[in-house]
């Protein structure tokens, strides 16, 4: 042993150097860490690369209208006309037909997620979870195509024109909907099918996650299988479900070309009705970018783009940290 | 009826027979039965929420098959788009930019992304392996607009000029985070006893992840990346500001071209890569808000090539992943 680990000792001079190098090379495992260790940081350099592009991107913008750019004010306008911009319309538009993908979604997923993963029978399971993933993969652009020509004509118009008779006294729902169907209810319901399988997925996996201790312990004390769902498990998983929300929520946020070809970018309409054409951070991105002639506009777009992304990003983190934290306590306890 | 005195007797006493059974378990009887209403009911709700989600999914397929059929042939897939409001042409130019476009996105995304996915699953304890993790979760709810707006300001301005490689690279940021975390996945479900053996027998850590690793998740790997690409291939937004749209994108011609006037080998992949080209969603988008009958027509046609090919990679990765979920239950 002893003499073994003498005549291996380390060399020294350039030579020696070089020996080693051509060691470490021949075994290949410091390089090969080296390479995973460098897309990794590629992985995480990209992230940071995509918040600072945007952030540089608008200086122009950020440095002409400062924080009125986001302030919530009544007189703000998007005016590129005038090369005025401020986006508190756009970004109401983008939290309004948000939050009633959200409000619609919501107890759809959640109820469908609770179907999936205690009621499905083990044969209609694999089936049924396929499809609520194929409603995810469709395109956006297909879903955008079928808003214009099939949902908004379809369902959006009448439903609008119903809730415009009904409640049309509320101010969300004041005026008539326009012929065509475009509108931010439009945007909101085929948002309401597109984050469907966000929420769905992540919900349905927390449910599994929940040990089954929990559910015998409720169905043995005598309650009834809604009780045990209703009372335990849902309780019981509540964190990861709201961090399925807010991803549903970010994903409604950033949702582009579908909202885009069916709510109108309407930037000027300040009624706030969901009855009313209106405009999202992504859709107005979308719709002017390419056609954006000064400096300042192009530059007071990608600021908004900045506004969505920090949106996102938050949501993101917030909805990430919430799921994992459920999930890993859920694992520890389940041991 | 009711005049008839015996028959009211009868009635009466059958009700007191009723009361007098029931008052033995008056309330929770009558708690019992709203429960098991309320279970039955809410049970049910969640079954029909279900159908009422798979409705917009069935009713698209169908529609997009319908609208799309009828204009569905071989001259949408072998010409270039006819003048506005001029019936006929095709959308080869679209769907020669699409295969260009991912082909790079894939080039891009595919290495990187499996490495990192080698270091997650081997490192996913670091710091830096929970932070890639968390990053690539994050990344894949960044909007696609955002990222098209990353490849504009990465790329296209600083060139001064729109191009295919500007698209490759948005697109293949999109796929970066299905890559990662599917082969991330796969490579978990690998048995640890593979890579004992491996170690063991004395290979370096490359050598068994190369040789031992990925060969064993491989089939995963694969189906990480063709989901990659079919949601790359779907994706519009990162498009818009960074191919823009090229209605004479031929790559037949710049290359066949290029070789018959002798042109450099560099000037032919500068015609390829570095000029706008087209898309298939872009298409799509483009004819939607056209007034020519036509156009919308070849809208439908394109949906339906892009739902058949994006739900058809979906379903081959589904079966591959099944496929192999029953041989490694073999093992």
């Amino acid at each position: 042993m002893t003499s073994s680990s003498l005549t291996i000792s380390p060399p020294t001079g350039l030579r020696g150097n070089l020996r080693r190098f051509g060691q470490i090379l021949r075994h290949g495992d410091l390089p090969w860490t080296l390479v995973l260790v460098g897309m990794a940081l590629l992985v995480l350099a990209l992230m940071i690369a995509l918040g600072w592009s945007v952030w540089r991107e608008s200086a122009a913008a950020r440095s002409a209208f400062g924080w009125s750019f986001i302030a919530p004010t009544a007189s703000s306008a998007w005016d590129p006309v005038n090369d005025r911009f401020a986006a508190w319309p756009i970004i109401t538009g983008t939290l309004t037909t948000a939050l009633v993908a959200i409000a619609l979604a919501t107890p759809v997923s959640v109820f469908i997620a609770i179907f999936l993963a205690e009621l499905c029978p083990a044969w209609l399971r694999s089936p049924l979870n396929f499809m609520v993933e194929m409603l995810a993969a469709i395109p956006s652009v297909v879903y955008g195509l079928w808003g214009i020509f099939v949902f908004l004509p379809v369902v959006v118009k009448p439903v609008g024109q119903f809730l415009g008779a009904t409640l049309g006294f509320l101010p969300i729902f004041s005026g008539a909907i326009p012929a065509s169907g475009i509108s931010r209810l439009g945007a909101g319901l085929i948002l309401t099918i597109m984050i469907i399988p966000t929420i769905t997925a992540v919900s349905r996996d927390v449910l599994l996650a929940i040990p089954r201790a929990q559910r015998e312990a409720a169905l043995a004390l005598g309650a009834t299988y809604w009780e045990m769902i209703s009372q335990v498990l849902v309780p019981y998983g509540l964190s990861g479900i709201l961090g399925a929300v807010i991803l549903g929520l970010g994903r409604a946020l950033g949702e582009t070309m579908a909202v885009t070809m069916v709510i109108g970018n309407n930037t000027v309409e300040s009624s706030g009705s969901l009855l009313k054409p209106g405009a999202t951070l992504a859709s107005v991105i979308a719709n002017e970018f390419a056609e954006a002639v000064t400096k300042l506009h192009t530059s007071a777009l990608i600021e908004l783009g900045l506004v969505l992304f920090g949106m996102t990003l938050l949501l993101n983190i917030g909805a990430r940290l919430l799921v994992w934290r459920v999930s890993r306590t859920l694992v520890t306890e389940g041991r | 009826m009711l005049g008839n005195p015996s028959m009211q007797a009868n009635v009466k006493v059958k009700a007191e027979v009723e009361t007098a059974s029931t008052l033995a378990l008056t309330s929770t009887s009558s708690l019992y039965r709203r429960r098991r209403v309320a279970n039955v009911v809410m049970l049910g709700v969640t079954g029909l929420f279900t159908l009422l989600a798979l409705l917009p999914l069935v009713w698209i397929i169908v529609y997009v098959l319908k609208a799309g059929g009828p204009y569905l042939n071989w001259s949408l897939f072998a010409n270039l788009p006819a003048a506005l409001g001029q019936p006929g042409g095709g959308v080869r130019n679209a769907i020669e930019s699409t295969i260009l476009v991912t082909a790079l996105a894939s080039l891009f995304s595919v290495p990187v992304g499996v490495l990192a996915a080698f270091y997650v699953a081997r490192y996913g304890n670091t710091p830096l392996g929970t932070a890639v993790r968390f990053g690539t979760d994050v990344l894949s709810g960044v909007p696609s607009i955002v990222v098209g707006l990353f490849g504009y300001a990465m790329i296209v301005k600083p060139q001064g000029h729109y191009s295919a490689l500007a698209g490759g690279v948005a697109i293949a940021i999109i796929m970066l985070p299905t890559i990662v975390r599917t082969t991330e996945e796969m490579l978990k479900l690998v048995p640890r006893t593979l890579r004992e053996a491996a170690l063991g027998l004395g290979a370096p850590e490359w050598k068994t992840s190369l040789d031992i690793l990925l060969p064993a998740a491989l089939s995963g790997v694969v189906t990480g990346i063709m989901l990659a690409i079919a949601r790359g291939v779907g994706e519009t937004a990162p498009l818009l500001f960074t191919v823009l749209g090229n209605d004479r994108f031929a790559i037949g011609q710049i290359v066949g071209g290029g070789i018959a006037g002798r042109q450099p080998l560099g000037q032919i992949a500068d015609r390829l890569f570095e000029q706008p080209v087209d898309g298939l969603t872009l298409t799509m988008w483009k004819y939607a808000q056209q007034p020519a009958p036509e156009r919308v027509q070849q809208a439908w046609a394109v949906a339906l090539v892009l739902m058949v090919f994006v739900l058809g990679l979906n379903i081959l990765a589904r079966l591959v992943v099944s496929w192999r979920q029953k041989q490694t239950g073999r093992l």
